[in-house]
């Protein structure tokens, strides 16, 4: 598959800082390193995993990418543009992204029907008896009926409303999606329904898509490669297979140990590595390496040094100092 | 209690197994017509408001009396039979007065709540929505507006508008209302440039809390501009706010003309408002006391079912706002 191999986003050092306190005359003088030098790519119909746990960028990563922030500093190349800086209304049509909050991502004075429609309406896609069409086709798509239409999104399950925030999504037949958490905030039963037809989306549509989450196994279950952040910084990427069987960073081997096994006698047998205290805070992170005020092998180089992001095994991406000697 | 077999019935194999949504949809509106339909008050004062809006429309017609007609002989009447609200000393019927004051005054209402909806809902909105600098920028002026009181607008305003080298209504857009008189300009002129401020301020209020909401995002990321995520998605999710605040301040826009009129700073003779009536009738209070009491009460009337049905309105259409 040649074209498998071909990237369709590729984000070089990418940095969002927020500003923080700012005093009297509206300048600021503290910053929230939510990104910080970021840069990994995504080939075309493939799914990259976002993992790492609250705060630590992935979101800000995912809409920074979208131009829903505007970067700080870094490069975002889509299908081989420059996107930094470009003009994103025609973009919004190839990039879209599907939110974490079911609840909240749906205009609760819209009906179902007008929510599909709205990006046809933007960009002018279908009209009329058309754009009607276009709308049941997409709620038969998501699993849902033409009847829902003409309803109002209170009047859903939390399933359901996903399932319409994935509909708008493909309204405008994108080719790359970021999923922010998208099943995060439904039930388990409902997470393997979405999950597996944004597979088959993913397959009959051939999508890209950058997926966000903090449940690892589904993220093993979903992704061709996995990426895991901490504090702002991407600390660890590798194909799937190879980042949940050799985890290279000691902070991947934390989270893939907090995994449970659906098997008592093997659960016990597994050796669970607690980490100690809070994530620091992003406004002040550590010096040298951030992860060494919570590692179990900080060293002196660790606190004076920051690792680099180095491949450490073919397409094994890694950034901690016992890896790169 | 035993169950016997025989009760279960074989399910149809061709009933859909995914579960079809059969309630009737319950829109925004339905339901909050549904809450307004339990509130006694509010539907009470929603007839009165109907009744008082065709009486100051129609009323006049019905009456064989114009407002400022001179009847000789027929001065300072009792309520009787020809003249239900008695006449006043030049002889005018009192119905007939009462009924043109109350057009006045609902029409300082209906002037107010478009200035509400219009320069309110968008400057308010606009403030909201652009934030920083701008809204700050915005909201100054808003305070600087709103630190001039009413009265003291309509005084000057009256200054300029009556001085006979300044002919207003030679204006191309004053001239169609060159029959309400320099007054009643005025007033409108001076609640235009304040009565926005309270709903631009509420809505500037709204629209910064709900800028967060995910759909907004949502609707950026599909490409809607500015004045799309402002005037389909924002602005529509606090219609509810516009309108009790809208039903809110009709009422005060109407105290504050008969009030700025029982001070003689409202219609010119042989118009007569509410306010003006209330004003003439004090001299004879204790001979004439129905001259006084029947504007009054209208006065009190309209107040009252404005007030209360706002309430109501603000109780069925955002229930969270209910105390």
């Amino acid at each position: 598959m040649a074209a498998k191999d071909k990237k369709i986003l590729e984000v070089k050092n990418l940095t969002k800082f927020f500003p923080v306190k700012k005093d009297f005359f509206g300048t600021s003088h503290s910053m929230v390193k939510a990104v910080d030098n970021v840069s990994f790519y995504i080939n075309k119909g493939e799914t990259l995993g976002l993992v790492g746990e609250s705060g630590c960028g992935k979101t800000t990563t995912g809409r920074t990418i979208l131009r829903l922030h505007e970067p700080t500093a870094g490069e975002i190349i889509f299908e081989g543009n420059n996107i930094t800086e470009a003009d994103m209304k025609p973009l919004r049509k190839k990039m879209q992204i599907i939110f974490q909050d079911p609840y909240a991502s749906l205009n609760p004075r819209m009906t179902v029907g007008d929510i599909i429609g709205e990006p046809m309406e933007i960009h002018d896609l279908e009209k009329g008896s058309q754009r009607k069409d276009k709308i049941y086709q997409l709620l038969e798509m998501v699993g849902l009926n033409r009847e829902h239409a003409s309803r109002y999104p209170h009047e859903f399950s939390g399933g359901q409303r996903q399932r319409v925030g994935i509909a708008r999504a493909l309204a405008v037949k994108p080719e790359f999606i970021v999923c922010d958490e998208p099943i995060s905030a439904l039930d388990v039963s409902i997470q393997a329904q979405i999950v597996n037809m944004l597979e088959d989306l993913q397959a009959s549509l051939g999508l890209t898509y950058l997926f966000i989450a903090h449940d690892l196994s589904m993220v093993k279950h979903i992704s061709d490669k996995v990426g895991v952040m901490y504090l702002g910084k991407l600390i660890e990427l590798a194909d799937s297979e190879e980042i949940y069987s050799k985890p290279a960073h000691p902070y991947t081997q934390a989270l893939l140990s907090s995994i449970p096994i659906a098997d008592p006698s093997e659960s016990r047998k597994k050796k669970r590595i607690i980490l100690e205290g809070d994530v620091p805070s992003p406004i002040n992170p550590p010096s040298g390496c951030r992860f060494r005020t919570r590692c179990r092998y900080s060293m002196k180089k660790c606190e004076e040094l920051e690792p680099e992001f180095k491949e450490i095994s073919i397409g094994h991406f890694c950034a901690c100092h016992l890896v790169s000697e | 209690m035993e169950i016997s077999t025989e009760l279960f019935k074989p399910l149809n194999k061709r009933t859909p197994a995914r579960e079809e949504a059969v309630r009737p949809s319950l829109t925004y509106w339905k339901d909050a017509w549904k809450r307004l339909k339990k509130n006694k008050v509010a539907m009470i004062c929603l007839m009165a408001i109907t009744l008082i809006f065709l009486a100051a429309i129609i009323g006049p017609y019905l009456i064989p009396y114009s407002y400022s007609e001179q009847i000789r002989g027929e001065e300072d009447l009792a309520p009787c039979r020809e003249h239900l609200f008695g006449t006043d000393g030049l002889g005018r019927d009192m119905l007939a007065r009462v009924l043109f004051g109350m057009r006045i005054s609902l029409s300082v209402g209906i002037v107010a709540s478009i200035i509400n909806l219009t320069i309110g809902v968008v400057y308010g909105g606009i403030s909201g929505y652009f934030g920083g600098k701008m809204d700050n920028l915005m909201m100054r002026l808003v305070d600087i507006i709103d630190s001039i009181p009413t009265t003291l607008y309509v005084i000057l305003l009256m200054v300029v508008f009556k001085n006979p080298e300044v002919n207003i209504f030679e204006l191309p857009v004053l001239s169609l209302f060159k029959g309400l008189g320099a007054s009643l300009i005025s007033i409108y002129v001076a609640l235009g440039t304040t009565y926005w401020i309270t709903m631009a301020r509420i809505v500037r209020g709204e629209v910064l809390s709900l800028k967060e909401r995910e759909y907004v995002t949502a609707a950026k990321a599909l490409g809607a501009s500015n004045m799309r995520v402002l005037f389909k998605h924002l602005i529509p999710n606090c219609i509810g706010t516009i309108i009790v605040i809208t039903m809110l301040q009709i009422p005060t826009a109407i105290f504050v003309e008969s009030f700025l009129s029982f001070l003689g700073l409202g219609v010119d003779v042989p118009m007569a408002s509410l306010g003006s009536l209330a004003a003439d009738a004090l001299g004879g209070i204790r001979s004439y006391f129905y001259l006084l009491a029947f504007p009054s009460l209208a006065i009190c009337v309209i107040m009252l079912t404005f007030n209360l049905f706002g309430d109501g309105l603000r109780n069925a259409l955002d229930p969270r706002m209910r105390k």
